[in-house]
């Protein structure tokens, strides 16, 4: 987009370099970082990992739901063939911890620790954030959270064997009554840890967005991805508190006496679901806003234009935000909410397909008309809006109260938010990846190999999820290890679509490793003209401290409005 | 960093505490979990949750200590002061957001009360609707529970925190108009204040006629006013800081942000107790029988 500062000379930077820019030693500038960019490149590092582990736990899951039957659980949980308990706790531990690592360790610490990190201040014309040292704890806190999840493996869960299996949503009374052992202790504080680093991570992107723009940079001239990262921050800020406060509950219920979700002493386990999904739903809009910010900045780089309607779609995210906190009932269609508070949360969640539809619509108008080049980013960025669009339209086919009662807890559900997630989310930060490698890296991927990789993974994604709504519709429940012989042929063609899902990301990987050992100097800005942002003004990678001097952002550069520049 | 900086942010350089703070969380976190089950893991693994919280203790110290060194070596610009504003606003909007939880809690269980009957003798309640589904009507405070009295203690220590809140802006006045000993004085009126409230409630505690959790009314009593002792007691660690910093001489009248923070946290730990006070000890209380 265009907020470029025209006055700004990168060559002076450059000059500069060579007495201002040497970097810390090793352990201090891995260990002790307080650069956002080092921090940016540890998330991302540390989101692949997690990525590769949670991905994982899913092969093993499409493994046991290739055939019906129990083939392979009490292999991993180390029991008799015979143990059908045993395979099912196992079961429930890999749903579990393919949720919570997914959402928690994967997607969020890519998209706000990682992609945020590294580009808001970039963005924005700003040397670092606002809070550099608090920004490293955010990460490590992030990593001991990882720790803490993985540390619940090894200890019981229940009387049948070790692992929280208690589904991502922790709910009572399976959470407390239902899992006796120290392992769900030790996923409740993984959240607690994770959240506090999150909520210390949105203090400090809200901070920096809010006081460090460079001179000029009013806030209807901020990139749109700053502009997602800043509704994201809120989000977080807002909602992580109550759900820290509700494992709260969970965990005096579970050890104290308490009984807020224990209904012998009056509690209630309804409202238990009501703190989490007053947390849950916005959780969702933090998982794909930042998706959202990317997939507008990588439309108008590779249309050459600037994003169509910016206000519109500045305004659509922070719409999608302040409704995100009101929707929250209708993950609860079942448990027997009155029918005047599911209408209101039906209608209530339709209304979020309008900020939605304004920003699809405005990437197609940004599309139409320009100049369009299909490089990797861009790619990906087309595939996020088609398959965001599917998962967008089960949504709202899922946001009827009425249908949802037949619907709840089916593949159909999953199908939804793997549609949204795996392929909204995903598919957004390999868009993001591919833009911002080259500036991150200074290497240039492999063009051959990033459109190798988006194929396979396009038809791998759309092969495995697809075929659940059929499930769904056919009434296959979800969290099942077993299913009967009916719904066998979809499941099987869905395990398929996994070994082609996970072909891609070898291709992925051959990419990285091609782009380390061979990939060719990546120059300061190598998208052209319609790469606008402060980020592509500097070298790739940019200094070890940026914007010594601050860019100044002219005035003429208030691009949503056109008229000729009268000096 | 040589001297091309032309910008008045604060770039920090490399610091061990934020991984040290992180991995004295995951000990303190663990420990407890280790603590919890004594049967697996065996009574001295208690050990652990305190060596995490010395790390943690230890992190809090020494960060703010850095903090202040760096404040009074002039690193906090007009802009860098204006981030710690923010900062503080924002974590005080969570803090708040966390408390929505608890406050969400006992309003649900109070609109949509269950038919409970508690037996003091036993501190043990009962759920009738388990047993006798036709019921349709429930009472918040369990039939045969007593509740404390929201006219006495609690009144005072409204009256008291009420007053802390005047203190502390008697010292930040004081403070800005150059008076330091009106800014001690002001302190140490807050601090005196603050533990006076912090006993009163554990006395408190020890007179309440009924025990920890087992029924709703319970869990959530002692859950949100327990968090609320806990930020008091925090908040007054912080004003104790501050009150030592005074008396090393730091804060200037025109920046002692430190000293507003502290203030600003106050008054949000004042602000909770009005609605623990009117919505639990008076509100919640409503009918029932005063111990």
């Amino acid at each position: 987009m265009a907020t470029t500062a025209d006055n700004f000379a990168p060559a002076a930077e450059a000059t500069h370099d060579d007495h201002h820019d040497h970097k810390p030693s090793f352990f201090a500038r891995w260990f002790m970082s307080t650069n956002h960019k080092d921090i940016g490149s540890l998330y991302l590092m540390f989101a692949i990992v997690a990525g590769i582990i949670g991905g994982a736990m899913s092969g093993v899951m499409r493994l046991e739901l290739a055939e019906p039957g129990i083939q392979y659980l009490w292999w991993f949980a180390g029991s008799d063939p015979a143990d059908i308990a045993a395979a099912g706790h196992m079961w429930n531990v890999f749903i579990t911890g393919h949720g919570l690592i997914m959402v928690f360790f994967m997607v969020m610490p890519a998209m706000i620790g990682g992609f945020g990190n590294w580009f808001v201040p970039l963005m924005i014309g700003a040397p670092d954030m606002a809070f550099p040292r608090m920004n490293n704890i955010s990460f490590w806190l992030t990593v001991v959270g990882f720790l803490s999840l993985l540390f619940s493996l090894f200890v019981p869960g229940n009387s049948i064997g070790n692992g929280a299996g208690v589904g991502w949503t922790v709910y009572a009374p399976l959470s407390t009554t239902g899992a006796p052992g120290p392992a769900v202790d030790f996923a409740i504080f993984s959240l607690h840890l994770a959240g506090a680093g999150s909520i210390l991570g949105a203090t400090n992107f809200i901070t920096t967005i809010f006081n460090m723009r460079a001179p000029g940079m009013t806030l209807h001239k901020m990139p749109l991805f700053v502009w997602s990262v800043l509704v994201t921050a809120f989000l977080l800020l807002l909602a992580l508190p109550v759900l820290a406060a509700a494992i709260t509950m969970l965990l005096t219920d579970r050890n104290f006496g308490t009984t807020f979700f224990d209904p012998a002493g009056g509690g209630d386990p309804v409202l238990y679901q009501h703190l989490f999904w007053f947390f849950g739903h916005p959780e969702v809009y933090i998982m794909i806003l930042p998706g959202f910010g990317m997939i507008s900045q990588i439309i108008a780089t590779f249309s050459r234009k600037p994003v169509f309607g910016y206000l519109g779609m500045a305004y659509a995210m922070v719409a999608i935000g302040v409704v995100g906190f009101i929707v929250w009932a209708h993950h609860m269609y079942t448990v027997g909410l009155d029918v005047n508070t599911k209408m209101y949360f039906t209608a209530a969640t339709m209304v979020i397909a309008v900020p939605t539809g304004v920003k699809i619509f405005s990437w197609i108008a940004t599309m139409w008309g320009g100049s369009m080049e299909f490089k990797s980013p861009m790619v990906w960025a087309l595939g996020f809006i088609f398959l965001f669009t599917v998962g967008g339209v089960t949504g709202v086919v899922l946001a009827n109260g009425g249908i949802d009662d037949n619907l709840h807890d089916t593949y159909y559900v999953v199908a939804h938010f793997h549609y949204v997630l795996s392929m909204g989310a995903v598919f957004s930060m390999f868009a993001g990846f591919y833009y911002w490698f080259p500036k991150m890296s200074g290497r240039m991927h492999s063009e051959l190999l990033s459109h190798l990789h988006f194929w396979v993974f396009f038809v791998g994604v759309n092969v495995i999820f697809f075929p659940q709504h059929f499930l769904g519709m056919n009434g296959m429940p979800r969290r099942y290890p077993d299913y009967p012989e009916a719904f066998a042929f979809w499941n099987q063609v869905s395990s398929f679509g996994y070994v082609i899902m996970a072909a891609s990301m070898l291709i992925f990987f051959a990419n990285l490793a091609y782009a380390f050992l061979a990939g060719k100097k990546a120059a300061n800005n190598p998208w052209g003209e319609g790469a606008t942002t402060l980020e592509w003004t500097l070298t790739s990678p940019p200094p070890y401290h940026q914007f010594e001097t601050l860019p100044v952002i002219e005035d003429h550069h208030d691009y949503h409005d056109h008229r000729p520049v009268t000096a | 960093m040589a001297g091309n900086v032309n910008h008045d942010y604060h770039i920090l350089e490399p610091d061990i505490w934020p991984i040290v703070g992180s991995f004295s969380a995951l000990t303190f976190t663990s420990g407890m979990v280790l603590s919890f089950y004594p049967d697996l893991f065996g009574t001295a693994s208690s050990i652990v949750m305190w060596a995490g919280l010395a790390g943690l203790l230890a992190t809090f110290f020494f960060w703010f200590r850095n903090v202040t060194i760096e404040a009074q070596q002039g690193d906090h610009t007009p802009v860098v002061q204006l981030h710690m504003r923010y900062g503080m606003i924002l974590f005080i909007a969570s803090e708040v957001m966390f408390f929505v939880g608890w406050f969400w809690s006992f309003f649900d269980f109070a609109l949509f009360p269950a038919p409970l009957t508690y037996d003091a003798a036993a501190d043990a309640t009962t759920n009738l609707f388990l047993g006798d589904n036709t019921i349709t009507k429930g009472e918040f405070i369990p039939t045969g529970m007593e509740v404390l009295d929201p006219f006495s203690l609690p009144l005072l220590n409204t009256l008291i925190l009420l007053c802390s809140g005047t203190t502390v802006t008697w010292a930040h006045h004081a403070l800005i108009h150059g008076d330091r000993e009106g800014l001690k004085q002001g302190l140490w009126a807050t601090i005196g204040l603050g533990v006076l409230f912090s006993g009163i409630q554990a006395y408190e505690y020890g007179l309440a006629p009924f025990g920890f959790g087992g029924n709703t009314y319970s869990s959530a009593f002692y859950m949100a006013t327990g968090f609320h002792g806990f930020h008091v007691l925090i908040g007054t660690i912080f004003l104790a800081v501050c009150l030592y910093r005074a008396y090393l001489g730091h804060f200037t009248q025109r920046q002692h942000f430190g000293f507003e923070a502290a203030a600003w946290y106050w008054h949000f730990v004042d602000v909770v107790w009005l609605f623990l006070f009117v919505a639990i000890y008076v509100w919640g209380g409503w009918g029932a029988v005063y111990h």
